[in-house]
């Protein structure tokens, strides 16, 4: 079992991730839950890419020649950024609902709005 | 109830995803070579010592301005939700 | 008009020069380390925000202002643009690495394998690491000062 460790933790990411998003019922719970799940699918991109004994990519002072695949790094940079930019704006929404309703409960929410 | 439902589905998920990853491969990647080209090339055709950042800003600087992009339009986007709603209809902030 | 004790706002002060030093430290050399643009600028945007735990909002709204962020990161994503543009104006494709391998300006070429690493290499990559990292910069302070002028009053 042991010899895919980081697939199994992403499943359990996965699992802790969609839970809080189906369970909890606060709004900033639920984003938390969805950035557990941002998290999880970084792990797996960065845990598809690596190569046995490999370092990272980066040939100053390299101490071997065996490297990790470089392009499951850069697109989990770009989906860190992203997933930066969505919960930016979804704490934005948040906070406002708040101010609004007087609650983050989402379902008191949906009650007031009928 | 629906939390029981809930639960129960998140198990049947969990599982399922548990019995695809337990036949996944750790640390041994079949189809690498277009990284072994970018490793390989990257060098000399971009002069960098970092081949992430040799991907992100020219093999793929598309999808960096993309990026970037989103970035600007999701900061300008909660600009716009915390203007001040008191005041004038269309009172700019500050 | 909440704001931290002395002592947090003095060690503040004293450490906002360092964080925004090792932050532009990752963004120029971003081609030879591991960092780059967004790393760096989420860095110096740390040092922004150690500053606004530490004083209040009214002091903060006088020492960095909006509109100014605002400009710096429309600037960043226009130098990013101007950048990949500089090409065309050569004859080259949208988004050629038109400085690498040319001599000039972060122009030398390296050969394949490890070496110690030299600044002056990469082509447009560094000029590309300072414009997303002043992007990011700007950007992520403004959202981190929109979302403390979104707190009533009192609280802030």
């Amino acid at each position: 079992m042991l010899w895919n460790l980081p697939f199994i933790a992403v499943v359990l990411l996965t699992a802790i991730g969609i839970s809080i998003i189906l369970l909890k019922k606060n709004l900033v719970k639920i984003f938390m839950g969805l950035n557990v799940l941002t998290s999880a699918v970084n792990l797996f991109i960065i845990a598809v890419g690596y190569r046995e004994g490999g370092i990272a990519p980066i040939f100053t002072n390299a101490p071997s020649p065996v490297m990790v695949m470089p392009t499951p790094q850069a697109l989990c940079l770009t989906s860190i950024v992203i997933g930066v930019a969505t919960t930016a704006v979804l704490l934005a929404f948040a906070m406002l609902l708040y101010r609004m309703y007087g609650t983050n409960d989402v379902e008191a929410i949906r009650e007031l709005r009928g | 109830m629906r939390r029981y439902l809930s639960v129960a589905v998140m198990l049947i998920l969990a599982a399922f995803l548990m019995f695809i990853v337990t036949g996944l491969t750790f640390g041994n990647p079949q189809y690498a070579d277009m990284d072994d080209y970018f490793i390989q090339n990257g060098q000399e055709q971009i002069a960098t010592n970092n081949i992430v950042t040799t991907i992100v800003f020219d093999y793929r600087g598309f999808d960096t301005l993309g990026e970037s992009t989103v970035l600007f339009t999701a900061v300008i986007g909660v600009a716009m939700l915390f203007r001040k709603f008191t005041g004038g209809e269309y009172d700019e902030d500050e | 008009m909440m704001r931290m004790s002395k002592i947090v706002r003095t060690c503040a002060d004293l450490m906002y020069p360092f964080v925004v030093i090792f932050g532009w430290y990752v963004i120029m050399h971003g081609h030879l380390t591991p960092g780059g643009g967004f790393q760096g600028g989420a860095v110096v945007a740390t040092g922004a925000a150690l500053v606004i735990v530490a004083y209040s909002y009214q002091e903060i709204t006088s020492m960095l202002k909006k509109a100014v962020l605002m400009v710096q990161e429309s600037t960043g994503l226009l130098l990013f643009i101007g950048a990949g543009l500089g090409g065309m104006v050569l004859g080259f494709p949208f988004f050629f690495n038109w400085l690498a391998n040319s001599g000039s300006l972060f122009g030398m070429s390296v050969p394949y394998g490890p070496n110690p690493g030299e600044l002056n290499t990469a082509g447009f990559l560094p000029l590309m690491n300072i414009a997303v990292g002043i992007e990011v910069w700007g950007g992520l302070t403004l959202v981190i000062l929109y979302l403390l002028s979104g707190l009533e009053k009192g609280e802030a």
